[in-house]
């Protein structure tokens, strides 16, 4: 399979296993492409999870992870790629529902928005809390202050 | 008769054009009710008492757990685990637990393992016979809560004995266990065994058959097998959706591939089956549990690793059978004594957004009813 996939993109997939298990690092550009193909002829039919990891002294800061697996071949597979702050992905609503809240939860913690989503917006923070808190430069005690004054009426949560 | 708002007369032989024409109510059950099993605001569209839509505001326990992960060493972080899913606690420990050993490559002793899989099986049951207990009660049938409740006291004396706590439980280790299983384990484990099967099968007689049990749940919240796979739902709604998958027979871990247990299926997907399903499970689970309690092996219970542990560089997912679902741990090492991310993959939260498909063109008590058999924990899905 893996082999399919180098032959059709050359070197913006590159396939690798660590401690017994597969995952792939794909260009940003190849990405809809890539879970199109893997979900509709490579049977990963079940998306397990999309998170993301936050780089920040990396050029490209962040890894953008989507877990799949698939029933028929009982196998998993992750896909990596890198993207820059700032930079948005196409959404994978289309192919698996579940990416709906995932994608969701992506944008709250790290700020990376997903291009197509239908819904894109908080769902773990109050709407309108500024900061994405998973990034490595906010700081674990950190808050968003004013929101918390105007909405809780307190000086801080701490 | 006029109509108030264009004073034109009504006409009422076609009730449809009358003023009571319903526009579509939005309702907010808020995030402190007594049915929703914790802070779980969901907003309904209903058509009268059809519900047209819902979606469901979350966010009201989330308390950073990842953000937190990154400020502590892989073993400081272990308690912090259970406090996710804190009704089974100790499924959380043993996803974790194995997703670090993973990142380690030690693997944990066969006696670390065995107990290990019989705190967990317990751990099921107690999951779903509170699972039970809640369910009913939102339905209207109060009586298994005081049973399923009492029975699941047995199982917390068991954990209270052996690690001290009864139910944020902190029980395994990073290797294996902390704690010998103590003086009398064994028997306790069997005493509840066969204290507990005939408990459930009362619960079944008073269930599986009764009318307005049927009635409340037959072809209510209905979802088919392959909206679950779409939707990334698992755990005993997958399996009551007709798709015979559980993560302790696809991808074994901790030794169960010594164990001869089956999977339960349903075929209709509704309520029903899901309850069904968790019936069967429950009983797997003290099959489960017989073998390994017969089969302990002696020897160590910790494997060898490090005081300080720096696991190294690279990232590993680890997921579980918890009683919910899967339960995955996507842990990333930067070679530090700390975890530079570690993501837990609730089952609850990708569970709850199912809710929208399952509850359309039903009554709001069956969407009571669906929260209740999606099984789902606040703690789990916001974290």
């Amino acid at each position: 399979m893996v082999e399919n996939l180098q032959r059709m993109y050359g070197s913006g997939v590159n396939a690798l296993t660590h401690l017994g298990q597969n995952y792939m690092e794909v260009d940003r550009t190849l990405i809809p492409e890539i879970l199109q193909v893997l979900r509709d002829e490579e049977q990963f039919d079940y998306c397990v999870d999309v998170t993301a990891v936050h780089y920040p002294k990396r050029e490209k800061q962040f890894d953008v992870l989507w877990i799949l697996y698939s029933f028929a071949r009982n196998e998993r597979m992750r896909v990596k790629t890198q993207i820059a702050d700032g930079e948005t992905l196409p959404s994978s609503v289309p192919l698996w529902a579940t990416c709906n809240w995932l994608e969701r939860e992506v944008y709250d913690m790290f700020g990376i928005k997903f291009d197509g989503h239908p819904d894109m917006k908080r769902i773990l923070l109050p709407d309108g809390w500024k900061g994405f808190p998973l990034r490595k430069d906010y700081g674990i005690l950190q808050q968003d202050h004013e929101w918390v004054q105007i909405n809780l009426g307190i000086e801080s949560g701490q | 008769m006029t109509d108030p708002k264009t004073l034109t007369p009504l006409d009422l032989d076609t009730p449809d054009k009358t003023f009571l024409d319903a526009n579509e109510l939005v309702i907010n059950m808020g995030p402190q009710h007594p049915a929703t099993h914790g802070v779980l605001r969901v907003i309904l569209r209903l058509d009268g008492e059809k519900v047209l839509g819902l979606e469901c505001v979350i966010g009201y326990l989330h308390r950073g757990v990842e953000k937190i992960a990154e400020n502590r060493t892989y073993t400081m972080f272990n308690p912090y685990v259970d406090r996710m899913d804190y009704v089974a606690a100790v499924s959380n420990g043993l996803g974790y637990c194995e997703a670090v050993e993973k990142l380690l490559s030690v693997e944990a002793p066969p006696r670390a393992q065995y107990i290990r899989v019989i705190l967990t099986e317990l751990n099921r049951i107690a999951s779903h016979q509170l699972w039970l207990g809640t369910h009913a009660l939102d339905i209207g049938a109060i009586t298994p809560l005081f049973y399923t409740f009492r029975d699941r006291e047995e199982i917390l004396k068991i954990f209270e004995k052996y690690c001290g706590a009864r139910l944020t439980t902190h029980a395994f280790r990073i290797g294996g266990l902390q704690y010998e299983a103590y003086e009398g384990f064994e028997q306790d484990v069997k005493n509840f065994v066969s204290f507990v099967k005939p408990k459930i099968d009362e619960y079944e007689e008073l269930l599986t058959t009764n009318r307005i049990w049927l009635e409340r749940t037959r072809g209510v919240g209905v979802i088919s097998g392959k909206d679950c796979i779409a939707l990334g739902v698992t755990g005993p709604v997958l399996r009551a959706s007709g798709v015979k998958w559980d993560v302790r027979k696809a991808l074994p871990y901790a030794n169960y591939g010594n164990f001869d247990f089956e999977i339960p299926t349903g075929q209709n997907g509704d309520t029903y089956d899901r309850y069904l399903v968790r019936m069967v499970e429950m009983r797997q689970s003290l099959r489960i549990i017989e073998q390994a309690v017969a089969g302990i092996p002696e020897g160590p219970i910790m494997a060898k690793v490090p005081k300080v542990m720096k696991p190294p560089v690279g990232e590993v997912y680890h997921s579980i059978e918890a009683p919910k679902g899967e339960l995955g741990y996507f842990i990333v090492s930067d070679g530090s004594t700390q975890p530079y991310r570690v993501r837990v993959r609730p089952p609850s939260f990708v569970n709850l957004q199912a809710l929208d498909l399952m509850c359309r063109g039903q009554l709001v008590a069956d969407v009571i009813a669906v929260i209740g058999t999606l099984d789902i924990v606040l703690g789990e899905v916001d974290r």
